[in-house]
């Protein structure tokens, strides 16, 4: 399978015997390393094993141990498989695990988010607010001893629906009779928010202002959560010197559907069509992601023809996802809608094929466990021939011809520094967005899943990382996509399209599994532990548009205010997946 | 809409005058002009709002029913497309956005989340549909609806526009002016309507199980 943990080659435990131990838990990989040592230990794996990109942080809760763990996952920008990493903790008190922010910047919303929804804090964290819900929130939603107010079982299918239930609805049983919850003795009337205080605290490092003894104020500003160029409800806290940027903070949980919680009471195959809504640009490529990460769990092996019809779907879903974006870009610009139109009229025919195989155009819900639910129909691997040889490639030359020499977008796009090489990896941004920089780092190649080592294709990169290199990149990927099509529509067997038989339950053995994929955003992975029951222990999702934003302060700072939105929109963010 | 609908009151107009006069109720000629320019607030939520961005472009066109023209501020808005769940988080941003509308002013609760909770209803952060807070007009179920889909629900808004009168909408009244206010829910513990104050004060005190 694709990624496999070293726990051999990398001999930590003889480096740092007495604080570290391999993880013996039968389906477990990786080391368990001392809470104090852990700052030390990831310098050593950053700097001696050159392990540069801390991909994942998410925590995990083992009630019935009574132990919380903090599970880091790192890899090399120059390939090969991972190495994982955890730290136990008591589940008392407070639980406190040391912030990795030194060693690690990229882990700065992450830690946030595991502090938010588990209640972990990372001690020395500079900014440990809450993240996807709001300051004042009673509890920490992923614990597993927190329940929600619409909370009826611990996991699906519930009994009251499942045999022979009748269904009562969800309000019923709640005394509120709404999806609300509130402590004992509760007054709202006395109840002061919170509101956006400690934002703006965390923003007011930033106001020492007196040049030469002349005051001059800054100014906050908000953008978003409704702003049409933040790409969904988005938000920046932005603190301006005239038109300069000299502070940001991004403000998400707009969009915070709960993922992780519903993931850990659906079964397995129930949280199929869940994925579809993170980034719903690219349910395909979303599928491709969890499919991977159960079936490394399952241990199968996934049938030829639909390992090529996988391939198939991801990369049309990354070229309609890459027109989409030269699309928005140019909004963004301010080429109101035109561009986009142009991008839109080829998505519609993506959409087509994804509609005659899955059923639904956007939400496709198409991969299963050991293969693919349903074959392509007749007649549609040809539309797709005449698509991947005839019409794409034309239409992203037209696309190129018309934008790539535009004076206007030239000057707009060329020399504004995104981030370089180094920062990028600093802060685990994965994707387009670092292979602009220069460092050649795609998991197609770098870690390959699937059968995409069957594939001759180049790994776009491009070596400026100014916003001209981030749009160039993606007609680069657009490229490489269609090369891979090419084959992959040619190679492709004939044979069964599932290894398995079609069955609404999975048998999971217990153990972890992290699968990680490129999709057109960047690093998309799951991390899932399974008990042996039918539902997933923990599920977690690494998204790659929340991991990327953790950069937007560094890429903001000292430029205009104009090109933020630009910058923000090369990053390709969207609030399903950013916020899940 | 054409002359033989537009001058149905049925007034015989003179000959020579046919094709230079037509007459109508005031209701009629004003609906016909709200209708044919129904702007909605540009602002999506989820996933709904790139099946909403589909129903724009050149495939499905809702230029073809005045609908093209999305403000991006709420107050040059006759419509807020709710397109997509709705979370705690965001529903006093919404009902800040759906306030500054100005008057008539209609909500579509598109697809499934917005209408009811959808899929996430279970979620602690999920505001289990948006009529919880705002007046709904049109639902349009689906997850996500298609373009189709919401260009049908339109044309149901279209209609109930078209039956609507001067005489007896709210918005005219000087009593019922404010009629429409929703006041702002609150960040609590957990979300706080303002109008269930009193309820919740006295559910809360009562001891679990």
């Amino acid at each position: 399978m694709a990624t496999t943990f070293l726990t051999s080659t990398v001999d930590l435990v003889a480096r740092f015997p007495g604080s570290v131990t391999a993880d013996a838990r039968p389906g477990y990989h990786g080391f368990i390393v001392e809470k104090d040592k852990l700052v030390e230990i990831a310098t050593a794996i950053r700097d001696e094993f050159g392990y540069d990109l801390l991909t994942a942080v998410t925590g995990v809760d083992y009630l019935p141990e009574n132990k919380m763990e903090v599970v880091y996952h790192a890899y090399k920008t120059t390939g090969g498989p991972g190495l994982m990493f955890k730290v136990q903790v008591p589940r008392v008190g407070p639980v406190e695990v040391p912030s990795l922010i030194e060693v690690y910047p990229g882990v700065d919303l992450q830690e946030r988010e595991a502090w938010d929804l588990l209640g972990i804090k990372f001690t020395g964290h500079p900014d440990l607010r809450r993240i996807l819900m709001w300051e004042g929130f009673e509890g920490h939603p992923l614990r597993k001893d927190w329940k929600e107010p619409f909370y009826e079982e611990d996991f699906k299918p519930f009994k009251s629906r499942w045999p022979e239930g009748k269904h009562v609805s969800a309000e019923e049983k709640n005394p509120f009779k709404d999806n609300l919850k509130y402590p004992q003795n509760f007054d709202p009337e006395k109840w002061i928010p919170e509101g956006d205080a400690m934002l703006y605290g965390s923003l007011a490092r930033y106001t020492t202002v007196d040049p030469e003894g002349l005051k001059a104020d800054r100014i906050v500003v908000n953008m978003g959560p409704q702003h049409p160029s933040t790409h969904g409800v988005f938000r920046a806290a932005i603190t301006l010197e005239g038109e300069t940027i000299v502070g940001l903070k991004p403000v998400v949980g707009y969009l915070h559907r709960n993922h992780d919680k519903i993931g850990e009471r659906n079964t397995y195959l129930q949280n199929m069509p869940y994925t579809d809504r993170l980034d719903y640009f690219n349910s395909m490529s979303n599928n491709f992601g969890y499919a991977i990460a159960v079936e490394k769990l399952m241990n199968i092996k996934v049938a030829e023809r639909a390992e090529y019809l996988r391939v198939i779907m991801a990369e049309l879903s990354r070229i309609q996802n890459h027109l989409v974006f030269v699309g928005m870009l140019l909004n963004d610009l301010g080429a109101m809608y035109t561009p986009a139109l142009y991008a839109f009229e080829e998505r519609e025919l993506i959409l087509d094929i994804f509609e005659a195989t899955a059923g639904s155009r956007m939400m496709c819900n198409y991969f299963r466990f050991g293969g693919v639910v349903r074959d392509v129909p007749e007649g549609v691997l040809q539309k797709i021939k005449d698509l991947v040889f005839d019409r794409l490639p034309a239409k992203t030359d037209e696309m190129e011809r018309f934008l790539s020499e535009n004076e206007v977008l030239v000057s707009r796009l060329q020399g504004v520094k995104v981030i370089d090489a180094e920062d990028a990896v600093r802060f685990s941004m994965t994707g387009p967005v670092l292979r602009a920089t220069g460092v050649p780092y795609d998991i197609r190649r770098a870690d390959p899943y699937g059968v995409y080592d069957r594939f001759d294709f180049d790994v776009a990169v491009r070596y400026n990382g100014d916003l001209m290199d981030n749009y160039l990149i993606r007609l680069d990927e657009i490229r490489q996509s269609l090369r891979i099509l090419e084959q992959a529509v040619k190679q492709i067997p004939e044979g069964p399209i599932n290894s398995q038989k079609p069955q609404y339950q999975v048998r999971v053995p217990a153990g972890e599994a992290y699968g990680r994929i490129e999709s057109p955003k960047g690093e998309l992975a799951f991390y899932v532990i399974s008990n042996g029951k039918p539902n997933p222990w923990r599920y977690h999702v690494r998204p790659a548009s929340f991991v990327n934003i953790t950069a937007l302060e560094k890429m903001c700072l000292g430029t205009k205010i104009a090109d933020f939105v630009v910058l923000l929109g090369v990053l390709d963010i969207v609030m399903g997946e950013l916020d899940r | 809409m054409d002359n033989e609908k537009l001058s149905l009151p049925g007034y015989d107009i003179p000959e020579d005058l046919e094709h230079a006069v037509a007459i109508t109720t005031l209701d009629r000629i004003y609906n016909w002009g709200r209708r044919s320019s129904v702007w909605p607030l540009m602002f999506g939520l989820a996933c709904c709002a790139i099946e909403m961005i589909a129903a724009q472009a050149a495939r499905y066109d809702m230029a073809r029913f005045g609908m093209e023209v999305m403000r991006p501020t709420p107050r040059q808005a006759d419509l807020m497309l709710v397109s997509g769940t709705v979370t705690k988080k965001m529903i006093p941003a919404l009902v800040r956005l759906y306030n500054q509308m100005p008057e008539p002013k209609y909500v579509v609760a598109m697809g499934a989340c917005a209408s009811g909770g959808g899929p996430f209803k279970e979620g602690y952060n999920v505001v289990a549909g948006v009529d919880k807070f705002l007046p709904v007009d049109v639902y349009i179920p689906g997850c996500p609806p298609t373009p189709q889909a919401l260009i049908a629900g339109m044309i149901k808004l279209q209609e109930k526009i078209d039956k609507q009168s001067l005489k007896r909408v709210a918005w005219y009244d000087g009593k019922k002016k404010d009629a429409n206010f929703i006041p702002e829910p609150i960040l609590g513990p957990d979300l706080i309507d303002p109008r269930r104050n009193a309820e919740i004060k006295s559910l809360a005190a009562v001891k679990e199980g």
